[in-house]
């Protein structure tokens, strides 16, 4: 088998970031649209370490690092949203929560 | 050897993804996510990034599929599982495969070398990786690292704040 280089590594980020984003697009469940944001984010840090590794530069995992960093509190501050709105609003579908729109 | 392992990590990656977005249960979808989180963390570890490894299994599958987890059995979601599942907006998400599968059949057609990046340093690695990482995080990152913690704290007291019956 041929070798696997950084650009085996940025089309696989490029199908996931793909996928996540469909799932973002398409579900109606926001618990789902919150784990699709994760598997974005994950596709940004395939990125990010596949350069690190090119080019030998620590930089890039340490803004890994801030990445998940930033998923973590998005997930924490994403889903205590989600409770407060199921319990006044008693769904979680992304299309049934539509008070801002007339 | 690379290459089998970056195939299988690669399968565990795009299969977990897949099967997380078109599960109809919660509950499946969070586990097939933790299979492509582990297929993540392994392809860390082929590019050297052992902290990063260690990073990514303990707080995204130890933390953040938990808290996951705890939510999926906190909303009651029986009923939503027997709803359509996908709304209206698939020839947005048409668009967006459309553009993107342009480039990975160009990628499938050409091979690796129809990219130009620029030339891999080969420099051999000065320390170990986390020593390495502490070097730059405790030096050229502090201001920002300690912003991070300001972000951390902020999200606790946010999703407190959220998740509480009575403010």
């Amino acid at each position: 088998m041929a070798p696997v280089t950084t650009v085996h590594y940025l089309v696989l980020s490029a199908a996931l970031l793909l996928i996540g984003t469909i799932g973002v697009l398409t579900r109606r469940n926001i618990v789902i649209i919150l784990m699709s944001i994760e598997l974005i984010l994950n596709a940004v840090n395939i990125n990010l370490i596949a350069f690190s590794q090119h080019l030998k530069n620590m930089d890039g995992q340490i803004f890994a690092i801030f990445v998940i960093t930033d998923a973590v509190a998005e997930a924490a501050v994403g889903l205590g949203i989600l409770i407060a709105l199921f319990r006044n609003k008693e769904t979680v579908q992304a299309d049934e929560i539509d008070l801002l729109k007339w | 050897m690379d290459t089998a392992f970056f195939y299988f990590f690669a399968a565990l990656v795009l299969g977990g993804a897949i099967l997380t977005i078109t599960r109809r249960s919660a509950i499946h979808s969070a586990i097939c996510l933790i299979v492509s989180l582990v297929g993540v963390a392994g392809l860390y570890l082929l590019q050297k990034a052992e902290f990063l490894f260690a990073v990514q299994i303990i707080l995204y599958i130890g933390g953040i599929m938990v808290l996951f987890l705890f939510v999926i059995m906190l909303v009651n979601l029986d009923e939503q599982a027997k709803e359509r599942q996908f709304n209206g907006q698939w020839w947005i998400a048409l668009v967006t495969v459309a553009v993107v599968s342009v480039q990975v059949s160009y990628f499938l057609r050409k091979g690796a070398g129809a990219f130009q990046l620029a030339r891999p340093s080969d420099a051999a690695p000065a320390a170990g990786n986390t020593e390495m990482i502490a070097d730059a995080l405790f030096s050229d990152y502090l201001l920002p690292f300690e912003i991070a913690s300001l972000l951390l704290l902020v999200a606790v007291v946010g999703s407190v704040v959220m998740a509480k019956k009575r403010i």
